[in-house]
Formats: C-alpha cells, structure tokens, sequence
C-alpha cells in the first residue's frame, strides 16, 4: 500500500464534517486517541483502502470526502467489535453507517455493486413490506449480470433444496410501505438536522 | 411461558427449517407462541445505510404492532438481524426522546405509536434462561452423546444490544449444549463474523470471512448456529470456500433448534434438516425417526 503524503494546515480543520458525520457523538470522536484497536479488530482491515484507525484520524481532520470515496466503508460487515472494543467507547460502527448514508447520499459510493444491492433492498421492503429473496437476488443479478454467473449454480442447488420459493414480482398495485417511506422522506426534508443530530 | 413471534424474513424462505424448528422445540417445551400480526422487515442492514430515521422506522413499526397486539408478552425473534435492529431501536429512541418523537410523526400514517414497553428477547435467551439447561435435559430422549458440536455465535446475537451473554466470549451456548449430551468444539471465531451480506456484495472478503469460521470448526461433526444470515453462510457457500482453500470443506450446520429437536426425538421431517445445502449426515446413532 502507498502512504500519501499530503500537507494539512491545521490552524483551519474543517469540524463541520465530523459534526456531519458524527453528529450526536462528534465530542466522543475527537476523543481517539489513535490506539488502533479498531484496525486490530476489523476482519477486513487488510483489505482496506483506509483502515478504520487511518480513517477515524482523516474523519478528526475533515478529510471526509476522501473517506465516503474510500473502498473501506462498503468492506464493514457490521460485526460491532471494533464498537465494543474501542477504549473510548466510540460508537464506531454506527459511525460507518453514517459514512455509508452520506455516501450514497451524494452519489460517492466506490462500489457498484454494493450500491445495486442496497438499491434491490430498499425497493422490494418498500413494495412488499417484506423481504423476497429470490427477487432480490434476480433483481442484483441484473443489474450486475457477473455475480449471476458466479450465484447461478448456487441458486439451482437452492431452488432443488426448497430453500427458494418461487413467487412472480407483482408489479401493479403493490407498494405496501409506500406511505412510511414517504413520510420518513418528508420528515427528513422538513428536519434535516434534528433526526441526525 | 407466552411470547409474540416475530420470525422475519428470511424465515419464510432460505430459513423456513429454522421457523419449523424453533415452533416444534418451544411447543415441546410447553410455551405459547402467538405470530406478529401484519409483521413487515426490519430494515436489515439495508434500511440504517439509507437513512437513520428510515433504519430506525422500520424496526419500530413492529415494536409498535407488538405493542398493540398484546400487553405484556416479550416480542420473540430466532434472527440475529432482526433482533440487533428492534434492540439497536429501543436503545436508540430511549436514549433520544426527540428522535422518539420523530419515529412516532413517521408510524403515524400507519396509525401506530411505539411507547417503549416491550422486551425483545432473542431465542437463545429465551431457551438459555426462560427454560434453562435443566429444563431442557428432562425432555431429551435421544442424548447425542459422541456427536462433537462447535457453537457459532455471530455478531449480532452478543452485541453491541444484546444484553444476556458476553459480547466477546459468549457462553449461553454451552449449558445447552452440554444439557443435550454433545461433546463442545471450544473454537476462537465463535463470535466473529461469518461475512453477513459481504459474500454477496463483496465475496472476495466475505468468503475469506467464512472459511476462516469453518477453519476453525475443523473436527467438529457439525455447527450449530442462531442465525439465519450466519447459517446461508456457513452452509451454502462450502464448495466455493472448498475451491478458494484447496481443501475439501464439508461440515453440516445446524439450527441450534434442529440440534435440541434431535435430542428431543422430534422427526426429522419436521426439523427440515434435508433443506440444508451441505447434506446433514450425523453418525449412525444420532439419526432419530423420521
């Protein structure tokens, strides 16, 4: 990996964006003291752009753009143990859902393919109120016809087990969480900040 | 013992056998299961990525219908995902009551109202300290004596909301466990993380993440696990880790439901043990009716 240097002035850190980023604990994460329990914790650490304490560091100094571009935020699996770990009991991985949130958000993310994911998610809750997971997955595979050829066998060995059950998309008339989703866009839009912060 | 059972998602599909499980063994046990009406998905790990109010909404509406739905049951649910977000909710809202508020304007449209009265209480939980190992030793009639068993946590069943096991070295497994006749495979990834939804986005890493659990469940006759996410991972994806690890990879992977129904006698019909993608074959004497 190289190290890039860069030169910061730092009479003039930028602390809007760690209150961004960090808006009801953004004390809390001025508070690292870069001990690096996180990255030692992190499962996917070596396959990081930015490691966790690296990137806590860049969030401290307002470096934030650089971190939602990062490959990093979409490698956390959510497994809380840098969260539970961290010595001065940052909310770490609440913390990396923001930085996903303002990822995609403003159109940052670095992986296709987990945005594609998310995107298939979100659109079958809000039609069904539930999960569909055969569905989900066609709807994955077409917009990223690569993960079909490597998913297609595993789908049949699936299909062959009962494990997948066969339901036709319904696509009139179905959009059971409508109104939920648009209220809680509506209540963004009116509060931007009370909600975050 | 009464609870309101909110089975999630994936327990209608990939994850039927862990329903048909979990009902056969706490039915067993004598306790009263009612289903969450009109119960929706609590977001996964989807919905908080997309907006916190929307991650925080979805989890509510339910915690809200259980609410309404009864007074008094704890809100049951087997999935690991579904538990750490309705808990992740409680904890969040009782700590915010602006954000409480702004959950409440959102559940409006669905003429609902989440106070913050009911407990969330995982299966585990529920079996490991409702029922207890005692209570589960006077209805084995098929001690699996002999069968090498390697609990497999997760993240979400023991943290950061769970409040009944450590969230690093987790133990509620193990009197269980011992209560059936199993020998336990101690291991050290017992509450790391199996690749959640990283084997598909990002399978690279995820798989790497899986076949370091599987590696170290080596030598056990099978796994057990308490999480629907945790067991497609562990259990479907054994050909490719096979491949990735030049090493043939095959050990069966239980609900810990499947493994109790077992020692119970229960049939294995009824367990859904054949819906499993790497075929359960237990030694010989294991194997109960069918």
């Amino acid at each position: 990996m190289s190290i890039e240097t860069e030169m910061l002035n730092l009479t003039h850190i930028d602390r809007s964006m760690l209150a961004e980023v960090s808006p009801s604990h953004w004390e809390k994460m001025l508070s690292c003291i870069q001990c690096g329990t996180c990255t030692a914790s992190c499962p996917a650490a070596h396959m990081m752009d930015i490691p966790p304490r690296r990137m806590w560091r860049m969030v401290q100094l307002g470096l934030v753009e650089k971190v939602l571009r990062s490959k990093s935020i979409w490698l956390c699996s959510a497994c809380y143990s840098c969260h539970v770990r961290c010595p001065r009991g940052i909310p770490l991985t609440e913390t990396m859902n923001r930085l996903k949130q303002l990822a995609l958000q403003r159109g940052l993310v670095s992986s296709g393919t987990s945005q594609a994911f998310y995107r298939s998610f979100a659109t079958l809750i809000r039609r069904y109120g539930r999960m569909r997971e055969m569905e989900l997955m066609a709807r994955y595979v077409l917009s990223n016809p690569l993960a079909g050829v490597r998913f297609a066998p595993l789908g049949w060995k699936m299909l062959w087990r009962g494990k997948l059950q066969v339901q036709l998309p319904r696509l009139a008339g179905q959009d059971r969480l409508g109104r939920l989703f648009d209220r809680v866009a509506e209540l963004e839009q009116q509060t931007p900040d009370s909600p975050n912060r | 013992m009464k609870y309101l059972f909110y089975p999630g998602c994936s327990q209608e599909g990939t994850a039927r056998e862990y329903r048909d499980s979990t009902l056969a063994v706490l039915q067993a046990l004598g306790a009263e299961l009612e289903e969450l009406k009109d119960w929706t998905c609590c977001g996964a790990s989807v919905a908080s990525a997309a907006s916190q109010l929307l991650g925080l909404v979805l989890p509510a509406r339910n915690l809200a219908l259980a609410e309404q739905q009864a007074n008094g049951p704890d809100l049951l649910t087997s999935c690991s995902a579904c538990y750490s977000n309705l808990r992740r909710t409680q904890t969040t809202l009782a700590d915010h009551p602006k954000l409480h508020h702004t959950v409440n304007q959102a559940l409006e449209v669905e003429q609902l109202c989440y106070r913050g009265v009911v407990r969330v209480r995982h299966l585990l939980d529920v079996l490991a300290n409702d029922f207890g190992p005692q209570v589960l030793q006077t209805r084995v009639q098929n001690p699996l004596e002999g069968l090498r068993v390697a609990p497999y946590y997760g993240c979400q069943t023991v943290r950061p909301y769970s409040r009944f096991d450590n969230p690093h070295r987790p133990r509620s497994m193990l009197g269980i466990l011992e209560a059936l006749g199993v020998q336990v495979h101690r291991h050290l990834r017992e509450a790391a993380c199996c690749g959640a939804s990283l084997l598909v986005t990002q399978p690279d890493l995820g798989l790497d993440m899986a076949a370091e659990v599987l590696a170290a469940c080596q030598g056990a006759d099978c796994i057990v696990t308490v999480c629907p996410m945790c067991h497609m991972n562990l259990d479907a994806y054994q050909d490719q880790i096979s491949h990735r690890l030049g090493q043939r990879v095959q050990i069966p992977v239980l609900y810990l439901p499947q493994l109790i129904g077992l020692a119970f006698g229960l049939p294995e019909q009824t367990l859904g043990l054949s819906r499993h993608l790497t075929p359960v074959r237990l030694p010989a004497k294991i194997a109960t009716t069918s």
